[in-house]
C-alpha cells in the first residue's frame, strides 16, 4: 500500500464484496425469524425476533421427513462412491498402465455430462428396475452424479502424496491390495474427509433428479421440499417458512465450509484445474 | 543359469509354475489397477452409459411418458420437430445470454477477488471465509432467497434501491422477461463468482515471485505489471476457468425453474428439455433436445479437455 487514499480504496472494495456475499445469507436468517406483519417490514434487524417460523416448520412431519430423506440419500451416495472411487483413484494416482489416460478423460468428460442429457434414459432405467419414487432410486443416480467426481478429486491428491512410501513399501515385500490398506488409507484419511465433504454436498444440493423422480412428498429431498413450500394461494407464499427452511438447510453447510476451508478450496481447485 | 550352474552352492531353485502364478496375482500392479478400477467402470456404465444410450435411443423413437416400452423406431423426425420449433431457438438464445453475460461478470470480478485476496492484508481471512458462504448455500436456497429479496412491494433490493436514489419507485424485477433475465444473472454471478476467484487464485499463487521482483526493477507501473506479466501468465488458468464455467451455465436448470418457472422468456435449454419430456411427456422430442444439449455441451467439454491436455502429460 503506498499511501492513505489507496489503503482506503482497498478497504471499501474488501468491504463491499464482504458485504455482497454475505448479506443475501443475513437477509435470510433476518427474514427466518420476524412473523405475522413484520415479515413485510424492511428492517435490518428483527426488533422482536422470534422463532416461530421454525418451530411451525419442524411441527410439520413432512419437512422432517424431507431432512431425513436428504440425510440418508447424501450419506448413502458419498459412503458408495467413496469406497468405489477409493480403489479406482489409487489405480489412477499411483500405477502406470495402458490406457490410463483414456479412462482419466472417460472418467472427467462424465463429470461434465450435462444431467438433462441422462434424464429421460435414467427415467426409463429407473421405472425398470422399479426404483421410480424410491430412495434407493435416488442414491443410484446420484452416483451418476457424484462418482465421477469423487474419483477426480481423490486422485488429485493420492497423486500428491510421496512416492518414497511406496517404494519403502514395494521393498518390504507389500504387494497392491495391502499397500492400498496399510500404506495409503491412514494416510489419505484427510483426503476422503476433504472429498467426502465436497460429494454430500453435491448430493444435499442436487435439484433436477430429486425433483423428476420422485412423485410423493414423504420421499422429496429437502431442495424440492423448499421449492415446492407454498401457502394458501399462488399469491400468498409463506416467505417466513421458507426463508426458515433456508436457513435449516444451509447453516450445517456454511459451517462445515468455514470450518474446512482450507481443504476445499484446495479439492476444488484440483479437481479443476491441476488435473 | 550359466552363472548358476558354476556356483552350484548359491543355486535358487526356479519357483514352481504355480509359485508364480500366485506371485503374479499377488504383485502385479497392473493387474491389481484394473481388479480396482473394475467397480468404478462398471458402475459408470450403468449409471451413466446405460442411461446416456438410453437418452439416444428414445430420441429417434415415438415413446411418450405412459407408453415407454411401446415406442416405436421414427428415424430423426424428433429433431425436426425439436429444431423447427420458435420456442427451441427462444430457448437456445436464452441459454447464450445467460451463459455468456454471467460467465463474462463472473470472470470479471473472479479476477479482482482474486487479486485481493492474493495480497496480504489484516481481514484477508475473513474476506476468503465470506467470499465461500455463496458457493456453500444451495442453488435453490439463493433462488429463494433472492427472489424474496427482488419481491416488488417487501423486498429489500427495492428498498436499498429507492434509498439510494437510484430508483424513484419500485419495480416488478420478477414480472417480465428482459428484467427477470438480469435477475437470474445478477443471482448467478453471486453464487458462482467466489468458485471463479479460487479457480483464479490458484494460478495467480502459481505465478513466482521473482517475475514481480524483475518487474519492480525495470520500474513498471503496477497497471502496466499486471497487463504485461501478470494476465499473460495466469491467462491458461483463466481460460480454464471460463470454459468450466460456461459447461456449468449452459446446462443451468434449477435456478431458472425455481425462480421463473418454465415461462418461455427466461426457459434455458435444460428447462426446455425437461419440459418437453415431463410436462408435455413427450419422451421422444424431449430426448432428442436432451442429445441436442449434450452435443453442444460435448463441443465445450472436448475444448476443455484439449485445455488441460499439457498438464495431463507432465503427471
Amino acid at each position: 500500500m503506498k499511501n492513505r487514499f489507496e489503503k482506503v480504496v482497498f478497504y471499501a472494495i474488501v468491504t463491499v464484496i464482504i458485504f455482497y456475499a454475505v448479506f443475501p445469507f443475513y437477509w435470510a436468517i433476518v427474514t427466518s425469524l420476524k412473523s405475522g406483519s413484520s415479515l413485510f417490514n424492511v428492517q435490518l434487524f428483527p426488533t422482536n425476533p422470534s422463532l416461530r417460523n421454525y418451530i411451525e416448520l419442524f411441527s410439520e412431519e413432512s419437512f422432517i421427513q424431507s431432512l431425513v430423506n436428504s440425510v440418508v440419500v447424501s450419506g448413502l451416495t458419498v459412503i458408495l462412491s467413496l469406497i468405489i472411487a477409493l480403489l479406482s483413484s489409487f489405480s489412477l494416482a499411483r500405477v502406470r498402465f495402458r490406457g490410463r489416460a483414456l479412462i482419466l478423460m472417460t472418467i472427467l468428460s462424465v463429470s461434465m455430462f450435462p444431467q438433462i442429457a441422462v434424464l429421460s434414459g435414467m427415467f426409463e432405467l429407473i421405472r425398470y428396475l422399479n426404483l421410480y419414487n424410491s430412495l434407493a432410486g435416488l442414491t443410484f443416480c446420484y452416483l451418476c452424479l457424484v462418482l465421477p467426481f469423487t474419483v477426480w478429486v481423490l486422485r488429485g491428491f493420492l497423486q500428491a502424496l510421496p512416492k518414497e512410501l511406496e517404494e519403502a513399501a514395494i521393498l518390504d515385500g507389500c504387494g497392491p491390495l495391502k499397500m492400498l490398506w496399510k500404506v495409503f488409507l491412514p494416510l489419505a484419511k484427510p483426503a476422503i474427509a476433504t472429498t467426502g465433504l465436497l460429494a454430500f454436498i453435491a448430493a444435499w444440493n442436487e435439484f433436477l433428479f430429486a425433483l423428476t423422480f420422485t412423485l410423493s412428498s414423504d420421499k422429496r429431498t429437502v431442495p424440492v421440499a423448499i421449492a415446492m413450500l407454498s401457502g394458501s394461494s399462488q399469491y400468498e407464499l409463506p416467505w417466513g417458512h421458507i426463508m426458515a427452511a433456508s436457513v435449516v438447510v444451509t447453516l450445517p453447510l456454511v459451517l462445515l465450509v468455514l470450518i474446512c476451508q482450507r481443504q476445499i478450496v484446495s479439492g476444488l481447485t484440483s479437481g479443476a484445474v491441476k488435473g | 543359469m550359466q552363472a548358476t550352474e558354476s556356483t552350484p552352492l548359491l543355486a535358487i531353485p526356479e519357483p514352481g509354475l504355480m509359485k508364480r502364478f500366485w506371485n503374479f496375482l499377488l504383485y502385479s500392479r497392473v493387474l491389481w489397477a484394473w481388479v480396482f478400477l473394475a467397480p468404478t467402470l462398471i458402475a459408470l456404465l450403468v449409471v451413466a452409459g446405460r442411461p446416456l444410450f438410453g437418452t439416444f435411443w428414445l430420441s429417434f423413437t415415438d415413446a411418450s411418458l405412459l407408453a415407454l416400452d411401446e415406442a416405436q423406431f421414427v428415424g430423426f423426425s424428433n429433431y425436426t420437430t425439436v429444431l423447427s420449433d420458435p420456442d427451441w431457438w427462444t430457448a437456445v438464445w436464452n441459454t447464450v445470454v445467460f451463459s455468456v453475460v454471467s460467465v463474462g461478470l463472473e470472470t470479471l470480478f473472479g479476477l479482482g477477488i482474486a487479486l485481493v485476496l492474493n495480497s496480504t492484508f489484516p481481514g484477508r481471512g475473513l474476506l476468503r471465509a465470506a467470499v465461500l458462504i455463496p458457493w456453500a448455500v444451495p442453488t435453490v436456497v439463493s433462488a429463494k432467497m433472492w427472489t424474496w429479496m427482488f419481491n416488488d412491494i417487501y423486498g429489500v433490493v427495492n428498498h436499498i434501491l429507492v434509498l439510494l436514489g437510484v430508483l424513484e419507485q419500485p419495480v416488478a424485477w420478477l414480472a417480465n422477461p428482459s428484467t427477470t433475465m438480469a435477475a437470474l444473472i445478477f443471482v448467478d454471478v453471486w453464487k458462482t463468482t467466489p468458485f471463479m476467484a479460487l479457480l483464479i487464485l490458484a494460478g495467480l499463487q502459481m505465478v513466482p515471485k521473482d517475475v514481480y521482483e524483475a518487474a519492480k526493477l525495470d520500474c513498471d507501473s503496477r497497471l502496466k505489471t499486471f497487463f504485461s506479466i501478470t494476465l499473460p501468465l495466469i491467462k491458461p488458468t483463466i481460460s480454464i476457468a471460463v470454459i468450466f464455467r460456461s459447461l456449468d451455465a449452459l446446462r443451468i436448470f434449477d435456478l431458472v425453474y425455481v425462480m421463473a418457472g418454465t415461462t418461455k422468456g427466461t426457459a434455458t435449454m435444460s428447462v426446455y428439455a425437461r419440459q418437453r419430456l415431463m410436462e408435455f411427456q413427450e419422451f421422444g422430442s424431449g430426448s432428442a433436445a436432451s442429445v441436442l444439449i449434450f452435443l453442444i455441451i460435448g463441443f465445450f467439454t472436448v475444448g476443455y479437455l484439449w485445455l488441460i491436455r499439457p498438464s495431463q502429460r507432465e503427471s
